[in-house]
């Protein structure tokens, strides 16, 4: 659509830039209170300019943590966060598209009921179903490892749904030609269907990077050692610390930082995750 | 080189469409067999058999003697290039024809210099390193067809590779095609609904409907000789007239007309109602001068329409009982709609079909 009106040009870009301030704010406001020291949050006045203190708050949030509030330092956290985002999101993918292939190319019996006993999944996300996992985690001894961050959240049925829909546009001719190609259901997976996924793979990886990253309650379950806390609940402790006032600067120093990683995977990702989420032509 | 053998094939899909009947065939080490029928009458169901895409559900297929039922089709040594080209999207024109060399462990030098051969000899060379969708239409078509031929393979099936392309592409690549053919000297099975495509490509014109074969030979004895109605009307363009009639004691008198004509000597044992048929340009119009005489069919119809094409004309029209009767003229032919006129047609060039079973008689 070309409307060459100066009136609407104006307008358009006035809704954009409040739309862009509307988001960018909240994390402006982080950014500020993490550059003040602890005393400038007293008043109740947010300050809207950033301060002085940047480098000495950032400096103890990365080499002690908050340890009256039981926050290790946050490196360790953001490493405990990315192993299980990455693990959550490359676990889903890979479970996902080897389900979809299975769903969409092979004939077994009650294959349909296969595919829709996973979408019932679909209601049935972690929170719902937390204390029977909780339990089955519990009994496996997966408390306070990576494992128990990981692998009660890998099966997907959004996902699965997702591939399958990616699957059912790519035409049959291709499995048959690789077929007669001499590839069989491994290699046509490996050389044809994945490598046509692809930017699909990637939109669906930022995703649930972020999904596994923003995981909060089930962390907070299955971790009770330090040494596996996350990033998110770092924060969460840090904010509800028994006898005293949150340290406002030092929590929006950790939530600045903990927003890195994410955004580094979008920045990343950026054009493949475009194109996966628009493109349809194969 | 092989032979394809095919006898008493048959085709039960699940769900209990029968599209392929019983079907035997000889395909001779080198020739171009053509599989012609409308849409939906089995051929591609069973090119798909003879390729290993489909089971066979009875019957059995062999290539150079040998049974393949049981074989992958990755086991059977066959290239199959189909309608829609099926090139890999992602990979090169180059890697789209080295895949299958690849997965049977063909070395590299190898696969280089068929793959090469191959694009030399469909004229894409340049194109080696595109990806498919930076092709023509025409060019991917060449791809397909090169990812065919560098597996030297027994046989090549063909399943409509034309129809996505434009009239005169389609006109060029099938002469290309059959050159193609043979200069490899490769067997092939060709699958189309175009019946012009198939007589000109056809060693062998395989003639199908309903799932059966109607009739089988070369393009020119289908042509002359249709064993039934069906093949009659559907080989030629236009295809032939058919028209209902009577014979008794060795005359033939159309439905619902005087017209009559004496069959000659070999045909005088008929008698029964029959279906003649005869070709548009085996038909003139009778000026009435000569009123034809016993060897000549004459009979009365009223124009409907007529379609100039150039260096000819159609003239459509329709007899005393009601059929459809077309005539080929010369020249730029110009009759009114709904003018009465006489057609006639010498007796030796008259097809009799039985009104039955539209076997020929
Ligand atoms: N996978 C299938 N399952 C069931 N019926 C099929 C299948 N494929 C084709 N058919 C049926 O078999 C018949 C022949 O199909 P096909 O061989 O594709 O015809 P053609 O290629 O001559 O147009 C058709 O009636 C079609 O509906
Ligand atoms: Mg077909």
């Amino acid at each position: 659509m070309v409307e060459r009106r100066p009136f609407l040009t104006v307008l358009t870009h006035l809704t954009l830039i409040l739309g862009v301030a509307f988001v960018a704010l909240p994390v402006w406001i982080a950014f500020v209170a993490s550059t003040h020291g602890a005393h400038d949050f007293i008043s109740g006045l947010m300050p809207l300019w950033p301060g002085d203190q940047m480098v000495k708050n950032y400096w103890q949030v990365l080499s002690q943590g908050e340890s009256t509030a039981g926050a290790p330092p946050i490196g360790l956290m953001l490493f405990n966060s990315s192993v299980m985002a990455l693990g959550i999101a490359v676990g889903k993918i890979a479970v996902s598209l080897l389900s979809a292939f299975a769903i969409v190319y092979f004939r077994f019996p009650f294959r349909i009921a296969a595919f829709w006993v996973i979408f019932l999944t679909l209601m049935l996300p972690v929170e719902v179903r937390i204390l029977p996992t909780f339990e089955v985690a519990a009994s496996l001894g997966l408390l306070n490892s990576y494992s128990g961050l990981i692998l009660p959240l890998i099966a997907s049925a959004t996902a699965t749904f997702l591939f399958r829909q990616v699957f059912l546009t790519i035409p049959e001719e291709l499995a048959e030609a690789s077929r007669i190609d001499g590839a069989g259901p491994m290699k046509f997976f490996r050389d044809i269907l994945i490598p046509l996924s692809r930017t699909n793979i990637a939109a669906l990886f930022v995703i649930l990077f972020i999904y596994g990253w923003n995981q909060y309650l089930w962390p907070l379950l299955v971790t009770t050692d330090a040494s596996h806390y996350t990033a998110v609940m770092g924060i969460q402790r840090m904010v509800a610390v028994p006898d005293s006032e949150p340290l406002w600067h030092l929590i929006m120093a950790t939530a600045i930082l903990a927003m890195l990683p994410p955004v580094l995977v979008i920045l990343v990702m950026q054009r493949l995750f475009v194109r996966g989420l628009i493109e349809q032509e194969k | 080189m092989a032979s394809v053998t095919l006898s008493d094939v048959g085709k039960i899909y699940p769900g209990g469409v029968e599209a392929v009947k019983s079907i035997d065939l000889e395909i001779a080490d080198g020739s171009l067999c053509v599989l012609v029928g409308p849409s939906g009458c089995g051929k591609s169901t069973l090119l798909r058999m003879v390729a290993g895409l489909e089971t066979v559900t009875g019957g059995t297929v062999s290539i150079d003697g040998a049974p393949v039922n049981d074989r992958e089709p990755a086991e059977r040594d066959i290239a199959m290039v189909f309608q829609n080209y099926a090139l890999y999207p992602h990979m090169s024109v180059y890697d789209n024809m080295a895949y299958g060399l690849r997965n049977r462990g063909t070395a590299k030098p190898e696969i280089d210099r068929k793959v090469r051969e191959a694009a030399r000899l469909l004229a894409i060379e340049p194109m080696l390193q595109r990806k498919p969708r930076q092709l023509s239409g025409g060019q991917r078509q060449r791809v397909a067809m090169g990812r065919a031929i560098v597996r030297d393979p027994k046989v090549f099936l063909f399943d409509e590779p034309l129809s996505n392309l434009d009239a005169k592409l389609r006109v060029q690549m099938r002469i290309e095609l059959k050159r193609l053919q043979q200069r490899l000297g490769t067997t092939s099975i060709y699958v189309t609904h175009d019946q012009l495509e198939a007589m000109t490509l056809a060693d062998l014109l395989v003639v199908m409907n309903g799932g059966e074969i109607e009739q089988i030979g070369t393009a020119m004895e289908v042509y002359e000789r249709p064993q039934t109605t069906f093949v009659a009307s559907f080989i030629g363009s236009p295809p032939m007239n058919l028209v209902p009639a009577a014979v008794a004691d060795g005359v033939l008198r159309l439905t619902d007309s005087a017209a009559q004509v004496t069959l000659p000597a070999d045909r005088r044992g008929l008698s029964g109602a029959v279906i003649v048929g005869v070709r548009p340009e085996d038909l003139r119009i009778d000026g009435g001068s000569e009123t034809g005489g016993a060897e000549t069919l004459a009979f009365p119809v009223t124009v409907t329409g007529v379609e100039p094409i150039g260096a000819e004309s159609l003239l459509h029209s329709q007899t005393e009982s009601g059929a459809d009767v077309t005539v080929r003229l010369p020249g730029y032919a110009v009759h009114a709609a709904g003018a009465a006129m006489t057609l006639a047609a010498p007796a030796g060039k008259l097809h009799l079909f039985s009104a039955d079973t539209g076997r020929r008689l």
